[in-house]
């Protein structure tokens, strides 16, 4: 007792250390400025660099530059086409895969015999990554909308269906054989109780996959787009516009941070009970 | 009502867990299987809510094989049993949603049974919000707003604190004298066994099979009393005696 309260109030004494102390919960004010560091640091070492001239700007180009380059993008219109665009591909092929994932996944996780069915060949597919399926799928479908929305359906299908299984694979089985005794038919179980229970981790495992779906829809771009983020920054490269593709990078990556946090959004607003 | 189990077996791949049991029991009958870890008492159980299939033997309610699980046996199991996202309120009222029942008949059943165990107060908390106690007591409320004709508890107040636990026993047997339920108990803990239910069996292990069978005529007006009146502690020695006689050596002293 007197040797953990010695331990802590020396941990105290130490101030920075104290930060690393397994099981310490910094206070939220120390918490917020780490966050903001996390962010700001990096800006800070961007712009000494650029401003000292350490690095040719025709590879490293200022953040002004690139805001500057960001500005002229949003005045004249592309970049708003651009986001609607690759957006657009995101969310259509990856509602499809939600579509899908979620029913197959929570039959999966509940029925042995279709998870022994299905797994193997799912397990399979997983591996074989989705950028070689763009051959075959400009094959198939063209070079239109369909090819890109398939790629990423096809890119993130098996990753939620295996998350969505294990997630159904945490519902108490006492619960699951209470709703069979209060007179709960299959289909009332499945819905009611396995998917309902299983939402907050369904909805964690949508915000970690949708990541997998901006990758794949740059790669989609770089094949064949008119339009999207992902085609932007191919073009910038053949006029050597490095601020250009800074400036997508950041859009991209700005984009994926409101995704997730509406994720979370989401998450604390339908499943109080679960956070 | 009536629910006679009949030479009732059940092994699981060559494991015999239940030995040719039975028993049977009446409309407003409180029974109590009481045994150790592997005498099969949760088996039998779920084999009378009809989770699983026994092996030989036959279960029936009112003359008819019991083939699945149903409303008409209501369950309590010992924990996890609440759905996390429904307030005490939904809690109650999702079996008789599950069954469509009207609107205006489930608020005015969920109110009554939230009442009968004394939760109304605490009607629009969620379970995290109430204790293990009042936990159970939605889990028992919800089971009996479906109107079953037998109540089967499995160790519904083993992961509860003694003197919980005690006032749980005390709120059972209550609810019980009130409402002329039918009770089937299953527990490890031999007082609760003889403080709730008028007739009690006890389970040997390996395989289960019921070994000693006694009624239980003790005055249950006050359970304080009761728990202290030599009657009950003599009848709680004996069984205590022909339970540890069960268990293997596990120490090499015998008690007298």
């Amino acid at each position: 007792m007197t040797a953990t309260a010695a331990a802590a109030s020396k941990g105290r004494s130490t101030g920075l250390l104290s930060l690393f102390t397994l099981g310490a919960m910094p206070s939220k004010a120390v918490r917020g400025g780490l966050q903001v560091a996390s962010l700001l640091v990096p800006l800070l070492l961007w712009t000494t660099i650029a401003s000292l001239g350490l690095v040719d700007e025709k590879f490293l180009p200022s953040p002004q530059a690139v805001f500057r380059s960001l500005a002229s993008m949003a005045e004249s219109g592309i970049l708003f086409q651009d986001i609607v665009a690759s957006t657009g591909r995101v969310f259509g092929g990856f509602l499809l895969a939600t579509l899908l994932a979620v029913p197959i996944g929570i039959c999966m996780g509940v029925y042995p015999a279709i998870c022994a069915l299905c797994e193997p060949l799912i397990a399979m597919l997983r591996y074989m990554p989705a950028a070689a399926f763009i051959p075959l799928l400009i094959i198939y479908l063209g070079i239109g909308e369909e090819p890109k929305i398939a790629l990423i359906f096809l890119g993130t299908i098996y990753f939620n269906i295996l998350m969505v299984m294990d997630a159904v694979k945490f519902v108490p089985i006492e619960l699951i054989e209470t709703t069979l005794t209060l007179g709960g038919r299959s289909r009332q179980v499945l819905v009611q109780v396995v998917a309902r229970y299983s939402l907050p981790s369904i909805i964690d495992t949508l915000r970690i996959n949708i990541a997998t779906s901006w990758n794949l829809v740059v790669v989609a771009e770089l094949v064949a787009a008119e339009v999207g983020l992902g085609k932007r920054i191919q073009l910038a490269q053949r006029f050597f516009r490095t601020d250009q593709i800074f400036a997508e990078l950041i859009v991209l990556g700005l984009i994926g941070f409101a995704i997730d946090m509406g994720f979370r959004l989401l998450l604390r607003q339908s499943c109080k009970w679960a956070v | 009502m009536e629910l006679i189990v009949e030479n009732l077996s059940k092994r699981f791949g060559e494991k015999l867990i239940l030995d040719h049991l039975s028993f049977s029991m009446h409309s407003g009958d409180f029974m109590a299987l009481v045994g150790s870890s592997g005498s099969g008492k949760s088996t039998i159980l779920r084999l009378i809510a009809g989770l699983d299939q026994p092996s030989s033997g036959s279960i029936t309610v009112d003359g008819t094989p019991v083939s699945g699980p149903g409303p008409d046996r209501g369950m309590v199991f010992q924990k996890y049993s609440l759905y996390p996202w429904l307030n005490a309120a939904e809690n109650v009222a999702f079996g008789m949603r599950l069954q469509r029942m009207k609107a205006a008949q489930i608020k005015e059943r969920t109110a009554y049974f939230l009442e009968v165990v004394g939760l109304s107060d605490a009607a629009t908390k969620l379970p995290r919000e109430l204790s293990g106690g009042m936990q159970q007591r939605v889990a028992i409320a919800r089971a009996l707003a479906t109107n079953p004709s037998i109540l089967l508890l499995d160790e519904p107040f083993g992961a509860l604190d003694l003197q919980i636990r005690e006032s749980m026993q005390d709120f059972l047997l209550k609810l019980w004298q009130r409402t002329g339920l039918t009770v089937l108990l299953i527990t490890h803990d031999v007082e609760e066994a003889l403080v709730l239910a008028q007739r009690v069996h006890v389970l040997a292990p390996n395989p289960g099979r019921i070994i000693r069978s006694l009624d239980i005529d003790l005055d249950k007006t006050n359970l304080d009393q009761l728990r202290l009146s030599s009657a009950f502690l003599s009848m709680r020695r004996s069984l205590s005696a022909t339970m540890r006689e069960l268990e293997p050596a596990l120490c090499l002293v015998k008690p007298c």
